[in-house]
């Protein structure tokens, strides 16, 4: 009997040596998991900011020639016979004459072998067909210029635009597109003349769209999506800063008020898309309304950034502490007078830096949008909230269909003004957070 | 006259509401005392004066400027010849837009038809009186407000107590459009989904496995049978959502963790900013950058790998379409990142600090602690975390229409294209359409299946995160 007991502790001392054995050699194993456990952590958050890095700096890499724009530099002269002017002051001449003429004489100046009706086609080709505008303005804006030689620089096509910047960035083989051999011949003697200058393009921050790529602008879609969001701001902020009032200082507990949070909780997370459905179902074939303005555009936005801004809005309205809601009352103040002269510019830092938030997240939005007809080809900057109208982000996807490379770099281009402003809402978002914002 | 210049009438009117609100007050305040025996201060009796012209006013101006156009062409329409009103009901909304655009201007007036120059000039007198009729009520409706608030404001009115009412009726309305939205939406899927289920049975959509949705013109056309099975959507929907969570999860948990239990305050200060950044691109431009950088990389690579035997032994095409499955569900899924990070850490942050003290007592490692201890206990929300972020890449719409197909393939081949739900929402609906074709209409069938999925989806995964809040508060 004891002999056994004795024996039994031995092994149990053994077992205890084992354990700790067992232990010490597990160990490094697990200090193995631990380190290999944190470098997950390290290399998820690595490949998020690398997609961030990789996203940027493709867009920036795509989109930065996209700011300068080809110009052939031409001694045009502005001959009254080939303009067809008879009589610089009747203004009617003036706006009809034959400037695309001139610039065809100048550029044939500069070839002089060019004959065939061809190749005179292809010479022409080289200059935008756009570039004949910019002239007219400047000879009705001073009409003795007629009879002149001036310097013009004259818009060149996107596809010497292309050709251009693809042989500045790698030197060897320049991209040539729908150029032939012969027109690159004559765009390689006028680089060698010192005829082709960038410039930059202010054509894509004046222009409306268009189907040539050099003369298509960022104008119309930026106008749009100023109108849209102005709707939206003042739809949205308006009612949801009033929900989130009432829920949080007037509603009783009941079930009418918990529908409503489960509503707007769930409205959040509803895809966009079905927004736009409801634009396309109730506002459009129901009331009637117009398609594709800014009016409506904002009207379906601003029900999809309502639940941002109340989430927010609540949030900001429960940080003030009920002990001046307290203080106010006893002074004599009525419920409405507490929320309007006390509660309400407390939480304004809050609120406002939610709706910014929900604002730019609508800046963003494009597929509602689509779905309300915003994606038609609009030349016309649109001047009112009922003109037709497309928005930033409608913009890039509509270019970002087309085939043109030129179409590309300005996609890119217009996606960098997009990221610009949304990143400076959002960082106008902090700074009120944190300028304005009060701890309790 | 002009809707601006009326409504510029009425705000003056509604001043002088409240100016004569105000003073009524303060006159008839004198014969009982002085101002201090007023109930309220003479500022509530003018804003409430305000309020009598200006709401009845100005909701019948709303009700009467929405309706009175649709009854307008109604009555035009009945006018028509008899000959002209028994024509299809495409014909007419052409006809009706022809008389229209004469209306506005926009076209010729000659060489139309004797019916339509009646009709036009019966539209544009039938607008002239309506404008008037609306503005000789509108303007009635001010001055008899203002006639009440002469008569009625007196001392003894509670004004400010009235005034206030009406605050609280505001906000309650208010409070109503979050519902009103919702009811908008389910009417709007609804009604149009029955039409559609009328012609295509349900069994139909659910089941079917062809998905063609080109309805012919006439009837001897090629190729125009119109099906509506629905299946290889919601096969391309889910195959682009699995791949965007497999990128997304492991990513964003791991992301989460990491900036929760690892990084140092500066680390967090850095790093957080930068994800919500990675948050706040708009959608449109990950599906730029799927379709014209991710896709092309794809492809390439694949075709290089293309000859390795690997592909022969799993007997994968090596053919990749340009628009794959595989970079929408890719580039998804980093859009996802930052969403189930920011949800995890949330979910995270709320396990009691004691559970983690308890963990490391016993000697578990950290990251035991996280794997045994944190993780397990922070499950449920992290799976609400999840859902949510099923449904929204579900609902994305975007990046699909960008970077992945139109042809409904049926498919588990990520290399393939596939299409989605959303992406033949947006090919139905974009552009001209007739409503009741089966073609449009199938679009909305097609939302009622996304907001049902989806609803369900946020729904639950609401409330297991509320339940899970609610455990450790």
């Amino acid at each position: 009997m004891n002999n056994v007991s004795s024996k039994s502790i031995n092994t149990s001392t053994s077992q205890q040596t084992n354990m700790i054995d067992r232990i010490n050699l597990n160990l490094k194993k697990r200090y193995r998991a631990e380190r290999r456990f944190k470098f997950y952590g390290l290399i998820s958050i690595c490949f998020a900011l690398l997609c961030l890095v990789v996203l940027f700096t493709d867009i920036i890499g795509k989109g930065h020639t996209a700011f300068f724009q080809t110009y052939i530099a031409l001694e045009v002269v502005l001959d009254a016979d080939v303009l067809d002017i008879q009589n610089i002051d009747n203004p009617k001449q003036l706006s009809e004459a034959n400037y695309q003429g001139v610039i065809r004489h100048s550029l044939r100046a500069v070839f002089p072998d060019v004959t065939g009706r061809n190749e005179k086609r292809k010479l022409y080709a080289l200059v935008s067909s756009g570039a004949s505008y910019h002239l007219a303005d400047q000879v009705r804006a001073d009409p003795s210029l007629v009879g002149q030689t001036i310097q013009l620089s004259v818009l060149a096509d996107d596809d010497v635009d292309t050709w251009l910047k693809s042989r500045r960035n790698n030197g060897s083989e320049a991209f040539t597109g729908r150029l032939n051999s012969q027109q690159l011949d004559w765009l390689g003697n006028l680089f060698e003349a010192n005829r082709l200058e960038q410039k930059f393009n202010i054509i894509f921050f004046t222009n409306g769209d268009s189907r040539e790529p050099e003369l298509a602008g960022i104008r119309g879609a930026i106008m749009g999506s100023l109108f849209t969001i102005m709707v939206t701001f003042l739809l949205s902020f308006t009612v949801g800063i009033s929900t989130a009032i009432y829920l949080e200082e007037y509603a009783p507990k009941n079930r009418i008020t918990d529908f409503i949070e489960i509503n707007i909780n769930n409205l959040a997370a509803v895809p966009s898309i079905i927004f736009g459905l409801l634009g396309l179902a109730i506002f459009i074939g129901v009331f009637g309304m117009q398609r594709s303005v800014p009016l409506l555009g904002g009207i379906v936005l601003s029900l999809m950034t309502l639940p941002t801004i109340i989430i927010s809005s609540r949030a900001a309205i429960k940080s003030v502490p009920p002990s001046i809601r307290e203080a106010a009352l006893g002074m004599g103040a009525s419920k409405m007078q507490v929320i309007l002269h006390h509660v309400l510019p407390l939480a304004m830092p809050g609120m406002l830096t939610g709706t910014i938030i929900g604002l730019a997240q609508a800046l963003g939005e494009t597929a509602p949008l689509l779905m309300i007809g915003m994606v038609a080809f609009v030349v016309d900057v649109p001047g009112a909230l009922t003109d037709p109208s497309t928005a930033l982000p409608v913009q890039i996807f509509l270019w970002s269909d087309s085939p043109e490379r030129a179409f590309v770099e300005r996609t890119s281009a217009a996606i960098m003004v997009l990221l610009a402003l949304l990143i400076s809402m959002n960082s106008l978002a902090v700074w009120l957070r944190k300028r304005l914002e009060r701890r309790w | 006259m002009t809707l601006p210049f009326l409504l510029t009438l009425i705000a003056i009117l509604i001043c002088c509401s409240f100016i004569t609100g105000k003073s009524r007050a303060l006159t008839k305040s004198q014969r009982v005392g002085g101002a201090r025996y007023l109930n309220s201060l003479p500022f509530y009796y003018g804003l409430l004066a305000a309020f009598w012209c200006a709401i009845p006013c100005l909701l019948f101006i709303l009700i009467w400027s929405t309706f009175d156009e649709i009854i307008i062409r109604h009555i035009v329409i009945s006018n028509l010849p008899e000959t002209m009103r028994n024509i299809a009901k495409g014909e007419m909304t052409l006809l009706l837009n022809v008389v229209i655009n004469i209306a506005a201007g926009l076209r010729e007036v000659s060489g139309e038809p004797e019916h339509i120059r009646d009709s036009v000039a019966h539209l544009l007198a039938l607008r002239s009186n309506s404008n008037m009729a609306m503005t000789v009520i509108a303007l009635c409706l001010c001055v008899y407000a203002i006639a009440i608030t002469w008569v009625k404001i007196n001392p003894e009115l509670r004004a400010r107590k009235k005034v206030e009412n009406i605050f609280k009726l505001f906000l309650l309305l208010c409070s109503c459009i979050a519902i009103l939205t919702t009811v908008g939406i389910v009417a709007s899927v609804v009604f149009e989904s029955i039409q559609f289920f009328q012609k295509v049975p349900v069994t139909e959509f659910l089941f079917g496995l062809h998905w063609s949705p080109q309805v012919a013109i006439r009837a001897d056309q090629i190729g125009g049978s119109g099906a509506f099975g629905a299946v290889p959507l919601f096969v391309g929907t889910l195959l682009i959502s699995v791949i965007a969570m497999i990128v997304a999860i492991p990513a964003g948990l791991m992301s989460a963790i990491y900036l929760s239990e690892y990084a140092s305050r500066r680390v967090r200060g850095v790093v957080k900013p930068l994800l919500e950044i990675l948050a706040g691109i708009p959608t449109v431009v990950y599906g730029f950058f799927a379709a014209l950088t991710v896709a092309p990389i794809i492809r390439e690579n694949v075709e290089w790998l293309g000859g390795s035997w690997v592909f022969e032994l799993m007997g994968l095409s090596v053919e990749v379409s340009s628009e794959s499955a595989l970079a929408a569900g890719l580039v998804m899924g980093v859009m996802i990142i930052p969403f189930i990070s920011s949800l995890s850490d949330d979910v995270i942050n709320a396990v009691p600090q004691s559970l983690r003290d308890g963990a490391l007592g016993l000697g578990s490692t950290h990251s035991e602690t996280i794997r045994r201890v944190v993780i397990p206990a922070a499950l449920p929300g992290i799976v609400g975390g999840i859902l949510l972020a099923v449904s929204r890449a579900i609902g994305e719409t975007m990046i699909v229409v960008m970077a992945a197909g139109l042809t409904a393939n049926l498919t588990a081949n990520p290399l393939e294209s596939v299409t989605t739900v959303t992406v033949q929402i947006v090919t139905m609906l974009v552009g001209d359409q007739e409503f009741d074709s089966a073609k449009t209409l199938s679009a909305f069938a097609l939302g009622l299946m996304l907001f049902l999925v989806t609803l369900v989806l946020n729904i639950y995964s609401l409330h297991v995160v509320k339940k899970y809040r609610e455990q450790y508060e």
